[in-house]
């Protein structure tokens, strides 16, 4: 494959509007998204916003919606689309636009912060950590989570619905609510707070956080689903519920 | 006037890496409040692309190890130009270090009797890597970034207010350190979404920025790695050393060429895997360096059977430190025994089961798979050297991180000493947290004997905003700054790269003078809101000071040593060993000013440390005068 000249549009703009731009841009063979983005910054617009740092998918900063569909720019070849294609470039739709494609992501952040830090036994001394592979194993696959915040961008519950985002922390979230309930030695108790604090209530399994992850992490089957169990198992398990009614916390 | 938006902290930390973090974390726990500025968003850190692991001897995967072996592994892989006392305190300290990220919330993977698994890595004599898989830089940096979440907590729950003690500023860059006379009083930087400028005041800052391969064209670094701290430190009249000292990592991606320079990590090795030419040999049992002769393996059976049982064998020659294996690739493609497109065949899918590379490697495994269309449990990978890391830095006391201006403290990638001439891998990352905490302290320590804290002038300040919005000016020749980057990062590349001349050297000074003439018209379009054109504008003062620390450096040192290779002085020179080339800025243009380089010695080693080697290994790189003081000769 030769080089060529492709069609993009991107949209730039800030939070009072903006608009679809077309560019012309050439292609190179191997050559992703994020490459083209920064082509047209060197040759057309110098001062288009992108929000990018290591291009090699291991920091999750160039998040955005590519057709519609939210993707990494820096992990998405140019040779997924045909030559004719025109390749649409927006911003995340679930956050505020600051500047072209670069959106406001604090609300991740506010969320993060909520979720009660890992709590390990009073008396365990560093160096004195026992945990086996197959224990930590779980909690291990959430935490390969580079927070591109695609989930947060793609769940429902928040993308056209601003007004759940303060009782939603979003799939990114309740992962780790999920990742600290099963760490082996975390000694708190999550589970009401997944229901009553972050809203593990207002996920419905479909899925979309699974699929537009990029690091491949199956977040509704292996986190929230798990989650919801645990949850089911302590508010409808009629022995937890009847020690709950005599022995009121 | 320009608006300054204007905040007050004890410590100011610039940069939010592993360096930084452990930093900021160590400052709040002896109650100081503290700001951390960085220039991504918090978490995004280039931390996060270390891969291997975390080298620190722990002894859970061979009990013979103990801290002097890792202290004599890091010397003899910076070819004994390491500052010692930092080298003994790294290895002192990094398993206390380690432990501590699991008492945070780390997660590492296990030995079979559940402590954290070790693995082998270039030049480390045994199993000594903490890691996760291959992605231990992200697991490091957001265990310090919950950390520091739930440091947020616990001041939530006594004051009310998440930021009464630690506050992130992110996308925040600092152009500019103020000084009251000659101590530090506080940093200067602006908003990347607004553009608005902030002045941080602060008898304290923690420089903490990482390293400078966005000068080079192919490199593992992320955009963030523009030589910040490192200038910013010059421009405040503290001093570099080792600047000559660049660590080109020997396997990088080398196809598609959009990717070419990301890394691909020496746990590819460690787990097993060979390199091999086009003639399909395994090249490196060509390549042993006389100075390394009798450690390392002959035969192919012998580093196999090494791979299988440590003890029983000598290591394997694919896991030489990185600046030997990185020119052996650089000689194989030069002989034309290279790969298709310019680099050599890095082997595992002959070497371990499928569903192993998968699970030790998924990162890997994904990388290749997506950005190169290559199944790496089926087929070789093409690598080749790309530019990694700096052993030069800010020159700092061991202790305390305390650089050359009273106030000003640096760790990690940025501070200068640690590493020699070349870093081991692994070596990185226990280097973070190590020397984060101690500048963390080192900080603190400071501001709580200060009698009086120093005074922002105003006048600093308004020299630096001018100077910061010059490019929105009109310019008779205007110039692009994403050109001049480009011209810059060829030129160091091809005229300073991993095998140099003096020569070539001086055309890249010349090249670097052109550039910094051209500096000064350096125009751009749009406003202040996120202006990426801007910000890089900025960014290249930073990255022409720098370049020329590290050329007048490369072109002095007239000897080959670790990340310092010059054809023209192939051989090692022991009277070059001590010698540190020592970097300092000033007068000259005020946009770039001038660097002088100036030969000096360093403290010579402690002799209870000579002795964790024996004689006939130090005679291979000190002169005869140097070593009086070994046990062997003195008793």
């Amino acid at each position: 494959m030769g080089a060529y000249q492709a069609s993009m549009r991107v949209w730039r703009g800030d939070d009072t509007g903006g608009g679809l731009q077309d560019y012309t841009v050439e292609v190179n063979e191997g050559e992703v998204v994020l490459d083209i983005i920064h082509r047209i910054q060197a040759t057309q617009a110098g001062d288009l916003a992108v929000r990018w740092n290591c291009k090699a998918g291991k920091c999750g900063s160039c998040s955005a919606e590519i057709n519609g569909r939210p993707r990494l720019l820096c992990m998405t070849r140019m040779s997924t689309f045909d030559e004719s294609e025109t390749v649409t470039i927006t911003p995340l739709r679930a956050f505020p636009v600051m500047r072209d494609l670069v959106t406001d992501v604090s609300f991740n952040y506010t969320k993060a912060r909520e979720v009660p830090s890992f709590t390990p036994p009073k008396d365990l001394q560093p160096g004195d950590y026992r945990m086996q592979q197959v224990d930590v194993e779980r909690s291990q696959e959430f935490r390969k989570c580079i927070e591109c915040f695609l989930c947060q961008n793609t769940c429902h519950v928040v993308r056209d619905h601003e007004e759940n985002k303060q009782a939603f922390a979003g799939p990114r979230y309740l992962m780790r609510v999920a990742e600290l309930d099963m760490h082996p030695l975390d000694v708190l108790d999550r589970k009401d707070m997944a229901q009553e604090e972050f809203g593990l209530g207002y996920c419905n399994i479909t899925k979309c956080c699974t699929e537009v992850c990029p690091e491949h992490i199956k977040i509704t089957d292996n986190a929230l689903i798990p989650m919801k169990e645990r949850v089911a198992d302590r508010k409808y398990d009629p022995v937890v519920w009847l020690g709950n009614k005599l022995f009121r916390r | 006037m320009v608006e300054v938006e204007r905040h007050e902290y004890d410590v100011v930390v610039i940069g939010a890496g592993g360096a930084g973090l452990r930093a900021v974390i160590e400052a709040r726990q002896r109650g100081l409040r503290v700001a951390v500025v960085t220039k991504s968003l918090f978490g995004k850190a280039h931390t996060v692309m270390a891969e291997g692991g975390c080298a620190a001897a722990m002894k859970n995967a061979n009990a013979k190890d103990t801290w002097q072996i890792h202290f004599a592994d890091t010397m003899r892989g910076g070819k004994f130009l390491n500052n010692w006392r930092m080298a003994e305190l790294h290895a002192q300290e990094a398993p206390d270090r380690v432990w501590e990220l699991e008492t945070y919330g780390a997660l590492f993977d296990r030995t079979k009797d559940g402590r954290i698994s070790q693995r082998n890595f270039g030049g480390h004599t045994y199993p000594r890597l903490a890691h996760v898989g291959d992605r231990t830089g992200l697991e490091i940096i957001r265990t310090m970034q919950q950390k520091i979440v739930s440091l947020q907590q616990e001041d939530n729950a006594e004051l009310g207010d998440y930021e009464a003690r630690i506050k992130v500023f992110h996308e925040c860059s600092i152009t500019e350190l103020v000084k009251d006379g000659d101590r530090i009083a506080g940093a200067l930087g602006y908003f990347r979404e607004t553009g608005k400028f902030v002045l941080f005041e602060a008898p304290a800052v923690v420089l903490a920025t990482g390293g400078i391969g966005k000068s080079f064209k192919v490199s593992s670094n992320s955009w963030e790695y523009t030589g910040d701290g490192h200038a910013l430190a010059l421009r405040a009249g503290a001093s570099l050393i080792n600047m000559e000292f660049i660590q080109f990592h020997p396997t990088g991606m080398v196809w598609p060429l959009s990717v070419k320079g990301i890394l691909v990590t020496e746990g590819v090795r460690g787990d097993g895997g060979v390199l091999k030419n086009s003639e399909g040999k395994r090249f490196m049992f060509d390549y042993i360096p006389s100075v390394f002769k009798g450690q390392y393996a002959e035969t192919e059976e012998e580093a196999d059977q090494w791979l299988k049982d440590n003890d029983s064998a000598r290591r394997t020659p694919d896991l030489l430190p990185r600046d030997e294996v990185a020119r052996a690739i650089n000689s194989e493609v030069k002989a034309g025994r290279g790969s298709p497109h310019g680099g050599v065949y890095l082997d595992i899918a002959s070497r371990i089961p499928v569903e192993e590379i998968k699970r030790r490697l998924p990162s890997m495994y994904h990388q290749f798979m997506e950005l190169a269309e290559v199944d790496i449990t089926k087929d070789e990978m093409e690598v080749g050297p790309t530019c990694h890391y700096v052993m030069g830095g800010i020159e700092v006391d061991p202790d305390t991180g305390a650089a050359t201006t009273p106030g000003l403290f640096a760790a990690g990638e940025c501070s200068g000493g640690m590493h020699g001439s070349n870093r081991l891998g692994g070596n990185s990352l226990s280097d973070l947290l190590v020397f984060g905490r101690r500048a963390g302290m080192g900080a603190s320590d400071y501001v709580v004997s200060l009698k009086e804290r120093p005074k922002v002038l105003e006048h600093a300040v308004d020299a630096a905003t001018t100077m910061a919005l010059s490019p929105f000016d009109e310019h008779p020749e205007p110039e692009n700054p994403y050109t001049l980057h480009a011209e810059l990062q060829q030129s160091m590349n091809d005229l300073v790269g991993i095998i140099r001349k003096e020569d070539e050297i001086q055309a890249a000074l010349d090249k670097l003078e052109e550039l910094k003439t051209r500096v000064h018209n350096v125009t751009v379009e749009g406003g202040r809101f996120f202006n990426p054109g801007w910000h890089l504008a900025i960014d290249m003062r930073n990255m022409l000071l720098v370049s020329e620390c590290v050329a007048k450096a490369a072109l002095q040192r007239t000897e080959s040593r670790g990340g310092h290779t010059r054809d023209d002085h192939p051989e090692m020179d022991a009277h070059w060993r001590n010698t540190l080339l020592v970097c300092r800025a000033g007068g000259g243009d005020p946009i770039v000013p001038d660097v002088t380089v100036t030969p000096e010695s360093q403290t010579q080693m402690r002799p209870d440390l000579l002795g964790c080697f024996e004689l006939s290994e130090l005679e291979k790189y000190y002169t005869d005068a140097e070593l009086t003081e070994h046990p062997e000769r003195s008793s």
